[in-house]
């Protein structure tokens, strides 16, 4: 594979940029692989990389409905955190936080990950103190965080309206330095171009249709471009999960709920963190272009149709306006909506499952693309040796059963509130 | 923007109703001796189709009263919509 770096880029600017190899090949389905990936989506790219480079295994499809990366990894607002209070999701989403740091040098291929910071914004002293035992609890799992008062968010994010007439005071914020962004798509083609130039199979436009399951064992994938054997199937097909478990009789405790995000038309440097509204759901950053890339709430209604309604989209950015006043001068210049599969306590599921040879990972709810690397580690560990490693070991699909559940937000079952 | 047919006000705008979630779940019977796993059925498994779906609304900023609605999870279209003691 073709290196990129400068001296590449010099060198092939000599003619013209015409002859970069293609960043990944568009090869025809083989009869058999030892592990079929079923989404072509952060999560599943992730698993093929991890899978590669981490435990040798090499023949490796990943099958596509669609395009690579059209799903849900390029539908967020690329947001990077790992600010859990409970130890199974901070050490997860923190090992998450480590495997971004070196992801462009890893990847050869820059991912412009930015870590900016995230501020969250508490809006009265009960907050504060909630916040307060976020961070301590942060902090004793060795992740980062600083408590922030009114005085030096004034300094940091000056636009915020700091005014005693405010319908949600700003009282001061909870902070992870480490927090930021990165560009989603360059996620997506880094893991794609690496797992292809080690021998995976990206093949998109190719539906998966039904399985082929014998005595309880995993034999192969029916696709609309033929029947593939395999012995090991992973699905990480986010809001189509309960679609394909279907095919297998499997219930999952998932709903697919539509959530909806926007930019705005760009504008010179203005908020130089990620910010969330303490009253309400709202988040927002600015893009290297200069959008303010903003989302919030669920639409709040099952769905499976990419798009949502403008009430939910009026209802989160009148939380903006009262957050950032001169958010309401700017123009809307894209929305668009992706399907999350919500789970019943609001985390993932990375697991085994009864049929031997068939591998989950889904329940991401809105939070996925943060654990891109990490989903992709822990699950691509979960199908090479056949067992859950430690770190995703509290997100088993058997603990709604067992009453291990993991709602950091304490909401329950009601997916479409939280 | 969903227009909803309330069967005790006629049709209103979404922004009056909130989601009440699959229309089939039905609690097991009070005092009855159930299983583990009824329980577990009951509480976190609900049906998740693409296409056609019954499910609770709730007219919270109207009459406040709860009835079913059929509608497609694909296209967001609504057929119908009944009381509680209807059949969709």
């Amino acid at each position: 594979m073709q290196k990129y770096s400068i001296f590449n880029l010099i060198k092939n600017a000599f003619s013209n940029h015409q002859n970069w190899d293609v960043v990944w090949r568009d090869p025809e389905p083989k009869k058999e692989y030892d592990v079929v990936i079923v989404g072509g989506g952060g999560h599943g790219l992730a698993t093929a990389y991890y899978l590669a480079k981490e435990h040798n295994i090499t023949n490796v499809a990943i099958l596509e409905k669609g395009w690579i990366g059209g799903g849900n990894v390029g539908r967020n607002t690329s947001i990077l955190r790992s600010n859990y209070m409970w130890d199974p999701n901070g050490l997860f989403y923190d090992y998450g936080m480590k495997l971004w740091e070196n992801l462009s040098q890893e990847l050869n291929y820059n991912v412009m990950y930015s870590p900016r910071g995230i501020i969250n914004l508490a809006h009265s002293d009960a907050q504060l103190n909630v916040y307060s035992r976020r961070g301590n609890s942060m902090r004793l799992n060795g992740i980062d965080a600083v408590m922030l008062n009114k005085d030096s968010l004034k300094k940091m994010i000056p636009f915020a309206d700091f005014s005693a007439s405010a319908r949600f005071p700003i009282f001061g914020g909870l902070m992870q330095p480490r927090g930021g962004t990165a560009r989603h798509d360059a996620v997506v083609w880094g893991y794609a171009r690496q797992s292809d130039s080690m021998g995976v199979d990206i093949i998109q436009h190719c539906e998966v249709i039904g399985f082929d399951v014998q005595n309880g064992k995993i034999q192969g994938v029916q696709t609309s471009r033929g029947n593939i054997k395999t012995k090991k199937v992973g699905l990480c097909v986010a809001g189509s999960t309960s679609l394909l478990a279907e095919k297998l009789n499997m219930k999952l405790p998932i709903e697919s709920h539509v959530l909806q995000a926007c930019v705005s038309e760009p504008v010179k440097p203005f908020l130089d963190h990620v910010v969330t509204f303490g009253a309400g759901h709202f988040y927002c950053s600015q893009s290297d272009k200069g959008e303010m890339v903003m989302g919030g709430d669920l639409d709040g209604y099952n769905s499976y149709a990419q798009r949502g309604n403008l009430p939910t989209l009026q209802h989160v950015l009148s939380e903006g306006v009262a957050m950032f006043p001169n958010l309401s001068r700017l123009k809307m210049l894209r929305t668009w909506g992706g399907i999350m599969d919500m789970s019943m306590d609001g985390s993932p599921i990375i697991d085994k499952t009864h049929i031997s040879g068939l591998y989950l990972n889904c329940g991401w709810c809105y939070g996925g693309f943060k654990a891109t690397p990490v989903s992709g580690w822990t699950f691509a560990h979960t199908i090479a040796q056949d067992k859950v490693h430690e770190l995703n070991s509290k997100f088993r699909l058997n603990r709604f059963s067992t009453g291990h559940l993991l709602d950091e937000k304490g909401v329950g079952t009601k997916t479409w509130i939280g | 923007m969903l227009e909803i047919k309330c069967p005790y006000c006629g049709k209103r705008s979404q922004n009056e109703f909130s989601y009440g979630g699959d229309a089939n779940a039905k609690r097991p019977e009070l005092g009855k001796e159930i299983s583990d796993k009824e329980w577990d059925d009951f509480v976190y498994f609900r049906k998740n189709p693409r296409g056609k779906h019954s499910e609770l609304w709730h007219h919270v900023a109207g009459c406040r009263q709860w009835f079913k609605v059929l509608r497609d999870t694909g296209t967001h279209e609504i057929f119908k919509t009944t009381k509680l003691n209807e059949e969709l």
